[in-house]
């Protein structure tokens, strides 16, 4: 038994819903079997640990096949509201938490939360603006050397 | 599979876990433990009884749970058993594996 995987380390670039919680569930999953984890948010990804909007995430309707809606419809006013909340229901019944506390809980699980420092100057972010469990604000080169040992593996969604 | 855990022949899954939680007893806790590289305080007992009243009340146990428990906080779950710690623990209070994802 035993993994050889002994570092997960996650990119999220992107800021709907489904992303964000993909990341989430892998990094926590992670942490729950022994297995270091951190997250690199980037791009998009930032919306997830800005405080005013990551309890606002939205599910992508348009440009998504899975979601079985025509493009066209997918783009009317309040589908993408619709659909969220229908989403978050279904969460919430599988125990799945919001976003801020899954934040919480994988940062008290060891998780390192990273923002990107590209992205926080390019959408002229501040310290305040984040949340307060994020670890720090890094270069991807300094993401990178996060790579220390045998058995990381990274993860770009 | 059946395991010999302190002098006595257990049924456990394949992970190790026991198949009858009504076998469990303190020294079978104790002996999976050291398997586990755990040493066991007060504290750990205290987690593991508790862990046994949640299941025996058919309580799902999840990581999210935990942090509502009020009776410790995540952050000390991952102290007493840093390799895993729902895993771990569950496997030395005799429950079943849980099998949420969260």
């Amino acid at each position: 038994m035993g993994t050889k995987v002994k570092k997960m380390l996650f990119i999220l670039s992107k800021a709907t819903i489904e992303n964000a919680y993909a990341a989430f569930v892998m990094a926590n999953g992670a942490r729950m079997e022994g297995i270091e984890s951190e997250i690199f948010f980037t791009f998009f990804g930032l919306e997830a640990i800005q405080k005013k909007k990551l309890e606002h995430l939205h599910v992508a309707t348009v440009g998504n096949p899975g979601m079985h809606i025509p493009t066209m419809l997918g783009g009317l006013p309040g589908m993408e509201a619709l659909a969220t909340k229908m989403m978050k229901k279904e969460m919430e019944k599988l125990d799945m938490p919001p976003v801020g506390e899954f934040l919480e809980i994988l940062s008290d699980s060891g998780c390192k939360l990273w923002a990107c420092k590209l992205a926080v100057d390019m959408f002229h972010l501040k310290d305040e603006d984040l949340i307060d469990e994020l670890d720090g604000i890094l270069t991807i080169g300094d993401f990178y050397s996060r790579a220390d040992q045998e058995g990381c593996q990274l993860l770009f969604i | 599979m059946d395991l010999n855990i302190a002098g006595i022949r257990l049924d456990v899954t394949e992970d190790g876990y026991l198949t009858d939680v009504s076998q469990w007893n303190k020294d079978i806790g104790l002996e999976i433990a050291k398997n586990e590289g755990i040493e066991m305080t007060d504290r750990h007992w205290e987690v593991v009884s508790w862990l046994q009243e949640q299941v025996k009340n058919d309580v799902a146990l999840s990581i999210r749970g935990i942090k509502k428990s009020g009776v410790l906080d995540i952050k000390e779950f991952y102290a007493l058993f840093p390799k895993g710690p729902l895993k771990i623990s569950t496997k030395i209070a005799g429950v079943p594996k849980p099998k949420s994802c969260i």
